[in-house]
C-alpha cells in the first residue's frame, strides 16, 4: 500500500519538497500543508516540478492553510484542495504517513 | 503474541545546530527496548549526525556522537545513509563513524551498521516500514 | 482508525501544534479513536498553564485541554523534554526540588516509552513538527 507524504515548508525555504518528490514512489500521494501550500500555486519555479510529479503522484492541499495565506485562488489545476476532514481520509487511504519537516 | 512492526526514525537536521539530532536518539534509545524492527534513516543534514570527529569540549554541549556507536549492543543495527545527501557534502562513508553490531549468529563477527543507498532505495525502505518517526 | 499523533513544536511559534489540533479534532469527529497525542521536542512547552495569549487570539494549550476533556484523550508531554525545558507538574517539581509546577491540567507527564508504545499500538502516527 502506498505513503502520503505530507510536506509543510515551503519550496523557498527547504528542500523538503524536493527530497519528498526525489523518492516518493510512483502512486504515492503528495499532501501540501502549512508553509508547504506555497508549492501547489501557479507560476513559481517550482510549478512545473509540482505539475510533474503530478504524472506519477496525487498531490493534495490543505485548504485553511491555502486560505489563510491568500492563495487559495492559484492552485495549480489538478492539485485536490482538501480540508481536515480529508487529510483524515487521506491517512486512512494511504498505508501511513511520512511527514518531511 | 503481537506481531512486529517496523520502526524508522527518519534524521535530516544536522547535530547541535538543534536538538533534533540528540532527542531523536533518545527516542531511538528507548525505542530499542521494545523488540520492534528498527530502522534509521540519515538523510541532507542529518548525515553530519554520524560523522567521525566531533568534538563539542569547552563548549558544554553534550558530546553524544559516541552513544551512535552503542546502538549496536541495542540491537539497531540498520542505519541507511543517503548517498547523495553525503555527496552534496562532499563527503564519503570514510568520513563516518565506524559504526558495527556483533552477528550472534555468526561467532559474533562485527558487521557493519551503516548502508549507504540511493534515493530510489529509500524511498523504497520509507515505504517498506511501517511506522515513520520524523524529527 | 486508531490514531498517535506527535507534536514537535511549541504553541505559536511553529504551526505545527495548530495542525495538530484541527487533525486530530477532524479523527475524532469522524469517529477515529486516538490513542495518544505525545508532545515532544518544544512541544513540551503545549502544556504549561502559564500562558497568557492576547484576547483576541487562539488560546492553544486550552484548546487542547478542552477538547482532551471532551474527548478524554490522552495527553502527554515526554518526561525527558519537559524537564530541559521547565515544565513539571507537581510530582516532577517536588522530585527536583523546584518552588514551582506550572502543568495545565488535562495533560500528564510521561516517557518516551509513551511514544514507542503509541507506534507499535496504532494504525496511524502523524508527526507535526517543523
Amino acid at each position: 500500500m502506498a505513503t502520503l507524504h505530507t510536506v509543510n515548508k515551503s519550496p523557498f525555504d527547504k528542500n523538503s519538497l524536493q527530497i519528498c518528490l526525489s523518492l516518493a514512489k510512483d502512486g504515492s500521494g503528495i499532501l501540501l500543508i502549512e508553509d508547504g501550500v506555497y508549492a501547489a500555486t501557479k507560476g513559481t519555479k517550482f510549478s512545473a516540478e509540482v505539475e510533474d510529479a503530478m504524472k506519477n503522484h496525487k498531490v493534495y492541499a490543505l485548504e485553511s492553510d491555502l486560505s489563510m495565506r491568500g492563495v487559495i485562488n492559484k492552485v495549480i489545476d489538478g492539485v485536490e484542495v482538501v480540508d481536515y476532514a480529508g487529510f483524515v481520509d487521506l491517512t486512512a487511504e494511504y498505508s501511513k504517513v511520512q511527514s518531511w519537516l | 503474541m503481537s506481531s512486529i512492526k517496523k520502526l524508522m526514525y527518519v534524521n535530516r537536521k544536522a547535530p547541535h545546530g538543534t536538538v533534533y539530532a540528540l532527542e531523536s536518539l533518545e527516542v531511538v534509545l528507548i525505542g530499542a527496548a521494545f523488540d520492534q524492527d528498527i530502522s534509521l534513516a540519515f538523510i541532507d543534514d542529518g548525515v553530519y549526525q554520524i560523522v567521525k570527529g566531533q568534538d563539542p569540549t569547552d563548549t558544554g554541549i553534550k558530546n553524544f556522537a559516541p552513544t551512535y556507536k552503542a546502538l549496536g549492543d541495542y540491537d539497531v543495527k540498520k542505519m541507511y545513509v543517503d548517498k547523495e545527501s553525503l555527496e552534496e557534502r562532499g563527503l564519503t562513508q570514510d568520513d563516518l563513524m565506524d559504526l558495527v553490531w556483533e552477528d550472534e549468529d555468526d561467532d559474533w563477527a562485527e558487521k557493519p551498521s551503516i548502508h549507504l543507498v540511493s534515493r530510489s532505495e529509500l524511498g523504497d525502505l520509507l515505504d517498506d516500514s511501517d511506522v515513520l518517526f520524523n524529527f | 482508525m486508531k490514531y498517535g499523533i506527535m507534536v514537535s513544536e511549541g504553541p505559536y511559534t511553529h504551526q505545527a501544534s495548530d495542525s495538530a489540533y484541527f487533525f486530530t479534532k477532524a479523527a475524532l469527529d469522524k469517529g477515529h479513536e486516538v490513542f495518544r497525542v505525545f508532545f515532544y521536542h518544544d512541544g513540551v512547552n503545549n502544556g504549561t498553564r502559564l500562558t497568557t495569549p492576547p484576547q483576541d487570539d487562539r488560546h492553544i494549550v486550552n484548546r487542547w485541554a478542552d477538547l482532551a476533556k471532551e474527548h478524554d484523550l490522552d495527553l502527554v508531554l515526554c518526561v525527558a523534554a519537559a524537564q530541559r525545558r521547565g515544565i513539571a507538574d507537581a510530582d516532577e517539581s517536588k522530585r527536583n526540588g523546584k518552588d514551582a509546577d506550572n502543568m495545565q491540567e488535562g495533560f500528564r507527564i510521561s516517557g518516551l516509552g509513551q511514544l514507542i508504545e503509541a507506534g507499535i499500538q496504532c494504525d496511524r502516527m502523524v508527526v507535526f513538527g517543523d
